[in-house]
């Protein structure tokens, strides 16, 4: 027999022995009692493996009641050593892995890879302007892709099913045309250094221009569904707010930026692929909210389309303009074809190399294999992606291979924030927080 | 950078007959770039010489390539040329670190790089610190620039640069327990055993390349 006190069933003693009373806990003590001790901490796992926590991203919160007083994020569970593996390849190669990278955005990756090569080749200047065009075009493309990501998981965390369904509905039509124009729906490498890997195949700009106006049409779905909705404000209205001053220490670009109201978007500070020549609005908000980082995505949707069409009016302009550099000693020599069986080599391609001229096949051999040298030296090439800087640091030391890529992944650097925008404030809200950062693992862990 | 390379395969002497892609790849300069250095350089140059007296003795190269501006600071002096960028030339922004090794350079194996963006002004320098293997201890900046926090810790991560003073300098990406700096150059790469005859496929850093 015990002789513990038990709150929950009282004894007492009997001839026949002990009897207990099982009466319920005294439901007012037990919270007085609580409300007495001095902390009240809970320490909660949230993650790796968590439908809101965006990818493996593991959180670990310090609560006190709901209230969270600690964030602490753990990266790592996708690292897949990408910028060491591109140092054993060639540069072309190097697309490859750096397109796996951030895998919502992979067209940004490949093009902050390539500019940096074509910035120490020093063959900036000699990039196709058709090749930039297509470039510009591939971004916007992907832009859209990327922030229907975005929106769609952002409002499923926060339990809206609804936007998920239409956001992806949208982001599948992108993808289809990558597919049309690529031969595949993401992880493309179709940028390459000196220009992209082939052109657009015939109708692409017609067909692309039906996507705009479908495109145009659905997005005010959402648009009905989410903007000034009552619950959805009250989710995310004055969550996860991180101001200019934080947003400077902490280095963060993009939507999370922008929606403290300073409007820097590189397409507009320092222009590349020539987004000196295209008519388009860098959105802000004041609000350094999750509800002006969701409207700031939802108003970009508009603006990429603007440079889209903007882009298939110039790619009509200059129809079979050349989209690789002109120097045979870096133009991948390769022609793709698309043939009743689907993306493959070109089949004149083919021919030449097997059949008419031994110099073209050395020349493929050699290029194929060995690939291209590459001046010693360091560059530093940005990209506005959907998530702010992208940028790429290669260092190389004259051979055939990069002596080091570093990326500097605006997911990465933009993850730190998750305690500045959510310590202090409700455990529910850290899920709205986390999802306006709107990282990609991928890219966090590379 | 590494020695100037001549041929493919390492082949001194005779060389390439191939007559292909020229073949003699010179290494990068270790001078430093002459005035004028073009564009804004000179400017952000000038005021840090202003703000900063002892620029001549803390910063040891100026570099200007492919458009870009490196300075080449003394890793004592890595934290005080940092503060008066950012507070009295404005360069609010620190974009990261990346490490860079090189085996061969000795007593400063060890690089870290650092980009830097005025915001205020729309411009770009960077910065760079160099250190030995057998002391391989950097000045963290996260006291100037937080968001270097999680850069730094890569860094150490990957390369093993000790940055002194970050509030907590451990592994990020790779696991707690891991033995090693993946990204040094000496780094042990693994083979992959094939069912054949005992065989194996070499290392990537060991199999036949092109230089």
């Amino acid at each position: 027999m015990t002789t513990t006190f038990d709150p929950y069933a009282s004894s007492r003693e009997t001839t026949e022995g002990t009897v207990y009373s099982v009466t319920g806990g005294d439901w007012d003590s037990l919270v007085s009692e609580i409300g007495e001790a001095k902390e009240e901490r809970i320490i909660v796992n949230m993650g790796p493996q968590h439908p809101s926590t965006h990818g493996v991203l593991r959180l670990v919160l310090e609560l006190e009641g709901e209230t969270i007083t600690e964030v602490r994020p753990g990266i790592g569970y996708l690292h897949t050593g990408i910028e060491k593996n591109m140092e054993y390849r060639s540069w072309t190669q190097g697309t490859t892995f750096a397109t796996r990278m951030d895998y919502l955005s992979p067209v940004f990756n490949e093009t902050a890879y390539c500019l940096a090569i074509e910035k120490l080749l020093g063959i900036t200047e000699d990039v196709p302007e058709r090749a930039s065009v297509i470039r510009v075009l591939m971004m916007e493309l992907n832009r859209i892709s990327s922030h229907m990501v975005a929106l769609g998981t952002g409002a499923l965390e926060l339990g809206a099913m609804g936007p998920m369904f239409f956001a992806f509905r949208e982001r599948e039509m992108v993808l289809d045309a990558f597919e049309a124009i690529t031969g595949l729906r993401m992880n493309m490498a179709y940028v390459r250094p000196g220009g992209v890997q082939q052109d657009l195949p015939a109708g692409m700009t017609t067909r692309l221009r039906e996507l705009v106006k479908t495109l145009r049409k659905n997005f005010k779905d959402n648009e009905k569904l989410l903007v000034g909705n009552t619950i959805w404000m009250k989710r995310t209205v004055g969550i996860g707010y991180l101001d200019l001053a934080g947003c400077t220490t902490l280095g963060i670009t993009g939507p999370v930026l922008r929606s403290t109201g300073l409007p820097w978007d590189l397409r507009k500070m320092s222009p590349y692929c020539g987004y000196e020549n295209y008519q388009f609005d860098v959105i802000t908000a004041d609000t350094c909210d999750v509800y002006g980082r969701f409207l700031i995505r939802m108003a970009e949707l508009e603006q990429s389309l603007r440079i889209i069409e903007q882009a298939l009016d110039k790619l009509d302009a200059l129809n079979g303009a050349p989209v690789m550099v002109a120097d045979k000693k870096i133009a991948w020599p390769a022609q793709l074809a698309l043939g009743a069986d689907g993306l493959g080599n070109s089949l004149d391609h083919i021919r030449e190399i097997m059949g008419s001229s031994m110099e073209s096949l050395i020349h493929h051999f050699k290029l194929v294999t060995e690939g291209f040298r590459v001046p010693p030296g360091q560059v530093y090439a940005a990209v506005e992606s959907p998530r702010g800087e992208l940028a790429a640091h290669v260092v190389s030391d004259g051979g055939t291979r990069p002596y080091r890529v570093h990326f500097r992944e605006p997911s990465f650097n933009n993850l730190q924030a998750t305690s500045a925008m959510s310590e202090g404030g409700m455990i529910a809200d850290i899920i709205g927080a986390v999802a306006s950062i709107d990282p990609v693992m991928g890219g966090v862990d590379r | 950078m590494s020695d100037a390379q001549q041929g493919m395969f390492g082949a001194r002497g005779t060389g390439d007959t191939s007559g292909y892609g020229g073949l003699v790849a010179t290494a990068a300069g270790t001078g430093s770039t002459e005035r004028p250095f073009g564009g804004y350089f000179d400017q952000v140059a000038d005021d840090l010489e202003r703000a900063y007296p002892d620029f001549a003795d803390a910063i040891t190269r100026v570099v200007v390539e492919c458009g870009e501006l490196t300075l080449h600071i003394k890793k004592e002096r890595l934290v005080e040329v940092a503060r008066i960028l950012r507070d009295k030339l404005l360069f609010e922004m620190c974009m990261g670190v990346s490490g860079i090794h090189y085996p061969e350079r000795t007593g400063s194996e060890l690089v870290a790089v650092y980009p830097l963006l005025s915001m205020t002004k729309n411009q770009r320098i960077r910065l760079e610190v160099s250190t030995s293997d057998s002391d391989p201890h950097i000045p963290s900046l996260v006291d100037v620039w937080g968001g270097n926090n999680w850069h730094e810790r890569e860094t150490f991560d990957m390369f093993g640069i000790i940055f002194d003073g970050h509030p907590g300098l451990t592994r990020i990406l790779m696991p707690d327990d891991w033995d090693g700096h993946p990204q040094r150059k000496d780094y042990p790469l693994g083979g992959i055993a094939v069912e054949y005859k005992g065989a194996t496929t070499p290392a990537p850093s060991e199999r036949r390349s092109y230089q």
